[in-house]
């Protein structure tokens, strides 16, 4: 029974037998998807007299949002921080390949550079939608260089500036362009940083305190102009004390401004963090946990070494560090290593993590009305996961973009016809769909 | 008049809907040829739907030639409020059968011209041949849909106020506050059900008991409207033990008697996969 065109030809998919996580939790549920969105299957029934064109049976499966990764520096080879003339064959091979990891929305992310670096770079960085060809971009994530000296990190020490005498001037000229940059991390505690993040958060710029050793009231005082987020919680910031809780104060701060949530990101990769680090963040503040990668050029491949910015990086096993040295630099976890160990070491329930990764993300950048859940007239950005969340499938606006063998073997069971006149698809033929121009974005 | 009794809740839902089942079966609906079938809300009919649904499920009951009225629907309520009866019949039945929403018809409580839509709805069932088997509840004061005490036994569709009884008994579902429960609805007549050809009432539950009893054991009365089924040809009243609590002990012996007799409309339970 073809479904009603009163008000649009595309088709209606219907996923089935599956659990989807709504309202913060696992519910029994059918999703439905018409071009690209979450669809209302009740306003469809009544308003529309419509039904589903495509029925999938996703054999029990848990449905959640994508997962949304605002700090990943690269992958596969590709290194967000070189400035090379294909950076955008790097950004669109990085974008592919996170998908299997289930990842449909990313923040590429930038270390301490010159300002040549982001003077090339950032132009070829376009915020734009997620469909086959990869995951979306939400905009650039600049760490750096207003960053303090003592907590850089893996970040190279030459590169590092401040703002003091021209301020938002100065980060201006730095970064060339702000059309495209979503986050910027830097350290509260150097002189004008009140006026740059007000500056930054006027333009709708989230800003991020990291790579300081601000105290607490330096960081409250940042928050009070603006800033909303954490970068890595822990990592290249001050230890956490009794008198002086610093950064990782805000976790419980009383100054925090009503009707602002304060998002920390944090590594769960196992090496990062340890954690029972991450249990005391999670319980103190479960709703700010944002789960990041921080990965670098060097996850998706083999040990050994790799460049990261302007420095050459040690992949052995999950560790990553300067090479010949013990400094950690990022992480080759993937998002979807980083759920499931999240899980683990928390204790926490399914739904939680998946929001950890999904929704707060998109709270932290505002755009929960459209991502990060599979509310009605969200984009389709979802997954398909086993109970212990492996990823088998990544939907974004519906076109099935990562089929791990297991999955395809599952989706050939069931490509007969329905008892009662409904077509049951394979994930291939949806593929073709995929293809149709009216919604496809 | 049947008057089956089964032993509790889920017994009762259990025979309504191997009933209902049977029935459409047996009928051989097709394209052209629908089957009819009246709904009702309420709590009563859960466990019948849900029954319902796992034959649909099973591959046993297809309700593609199926055609539906529900009895009402409150007035002035946004249609996808948690409690608009539009909501529960997606919710508990519709979402999850295979039934064409061209052919599943509940009034508008939110239209314009309210009567006309009445009228309208009156004609649709006309339009559809009549309804073949209409599915009602209860209410503890003895109403079908909304036909409250007093209203006229030959009533037809139309705009209802709805009694202080029935205010307090939905104040459940709008939280306990009487001010957010609805105060009119859209309701088929008592004579809209009685022109259906099969009429079944399911009644479950120690507080319909004396409802129960003023409908069969007393006289037709307006200010007991399901008392009019008395005069239908064909009425099937399904009850739980707990339902019957009011009645004389000779009228349920009598009943329980004839089980074996009522037993064999639902056994064997056809599936429409022997077609």
């Amino acid at each position: 029974m073809p479904s009603n065109k009163s008000v649009s030809d595309a088709p209606i998919f219907q996923f089935t037998n599956c659990r989807i996580l709504r309202n913060s939790q696992l519910q029994r549920e059918d999703l439905w998807v018409r071009e690209g969105k979450i669809l209302n299957p009740e306003k469809l029934f009544f308003d529309e007299k419509g039904f589903a064109d495509i029925q999938l049976d996703c054999k029990d499966s848990i449905i959640a949002p994508g997962f949304i990764d605002v700090q990943i520096n690269g992958g596969f080879g590709v290194d967000f921080s070189l400035a090379t003339d294909d950076f955008k064959s790097g950004i669109n091979l990085v974008s592919q390949k996170i998908l299997s990891h289930g990842v449909t929305s990313f923040c590429p992310t930038l270390v301490t550079s010159p300002p040549s670096v982001y003077h090339k770079v950032l132009p070829q960085i376009s915020i734009r939608n997620g469909g086959a060809h990869g995951a979306g971009v939400l905009g650039a994530h600049l760490e750096g260089p207003f960053i303090s000296r003592e907590k850089k990190g893996a970040h190279p020490e030459h590169c590092l500036r401040t703002f003091e005498s021209g301020a938002f001037q100065d980060l201006l000229a730095t970064y060339g362009a702000l059309d495209c940059i979503r986050i910027v991390t830097l350290a509260p505690e150097m002189k004008r940083s009140g006026e740059v993040i007000e500056e930054l958060t006027k333009r709708g710029i989230c800003v991020s305190l990291g790579h300081s050793v601000a105290n607490l009231s330096q960081a409250e005082e940042a928050v009070q102009h603006g800033a909303t987020f954490i970068t890595h919680l822990f990592n290249a910031m001050l230890p956490f004390h009794h008198r002086d809780p610093g950064i990782v104060g805000l976790l419980t701060s009383d100054k925090i401004p009503t009707g602002r949530r304060v998002f920390y990101g944090m590594i769960s990769d196992g090496i990062h963090t340890n954690p029972a680090a991450l249990r005391i963040a999670h319980r103190a503040h479960p709703k700010g946990m944002v789960l990041v990668t921080d990965a670098i050029a060097g996850m998706g491949l083999a040990p050994g070494r790799h460049t990261l910015g302007q420095q050459v990086i040690e992949i052995d096993g999950l560790n990553t560090y300067i090479a010949g040295t013990k400094t950690l630099s990022g992480s080759v976890a993937t998002m979807d290593t980083c759920v499931r160990h999240f899980l683990e070491a928390t204790g926490c329930t399914v739904e939680k993590a998946l929001e950890a990764a999904s929704l707060h993300p998109a709270q932290l950048l505002g755009i929960e009305h459209k991502k990060g859940t599979l509310d009605y007239d969200s984009d389709a950005d979802f997954l398909m996961l086993d109970d212990s969340l492996h990823v088998q499938a990544t939907y974004i606006a519906a076109a099935a973009s990562s089929l791990q063998p297991c999955l395809q073997r599952v989706h050939q069971c069931f490509a007969d016809k329905g008892e009662h006149g409904r077509d049951h698809h394979t994930v291939d033929q949806l593929e073709r769909w995929g293809s149709c121009p009216s919604w496809n974005t | 008049m049947r008057l089956v009794i089964l032993e509790d809740y889920d017994q009762a839902s259990e025979w309504a809907a191997k009933y209902i089942c049977n029935r459409i079966i047996q009928f051989k609906p097709s394209e052209g040829k629908y089957f009819t079938l009246g709904l009702p809300t309420g709590s009563t009919p859960l466990g019948c739907y849900k029954k319902l649904i796992e034959y649909h499920k099973n591959g046993d009951l297809s309700f593609k030639y199926v055609k539906t009225f529900n009895m009402d629907e409150y007035v002035g309520l946004p249609r996808n409020h948690p409690e608009s009866y539009h909501s529960y019949m997606w919710n508990n039945f519709f979402k999850h059968i295979d039934i064409d929403p061209n052919n599943a018809h509940i009034l508008d409580g939110n239209a314009l011209d309210l009567q006309a839509e009445c009228d309208a709805f009156e004609k649709k069932i006309e339009e559809a041949g009549g309804i073949e088997l209409f599915v009602g509840g209860i209410g503890p004061d003895g109403h079908i849909a909304f036909n409250e005490p007093g209203s006229s036994l030959s009533s037809r569709t139309r705009l209802k106020t709805l009694a202080m009884d029935t205010i307090l008994a939905n104040a459940k579902y709008f939280d306990g506050d009487l001010s957010k429960v609805p105060t009119m609805a859209l309701t088929v007549g008592v004579g809209t059900v009685m022109d259906a050809r099969e009429v079944m009432i399911l009644i479950t539950g120690a507080h319909k008991a004396f409802a129960l009893y003023k409908a069969i054991e007393e006289g037709v009365n307006h200010m007991w409207t399901v008392s009019a089924f008395q005069q239908h040809p064909r009425t099937i009243f399904v009850c739980d033990e707990d339902a019957t609590l009011e009645l004389r002990v000779k009228t349920v012996k009598y009943f329980k008697g004839l089980m074996h007799v009522h037993n064999k409309l639902v056994d064997p339970l056809y599936s429409m996969k022997e077609n």
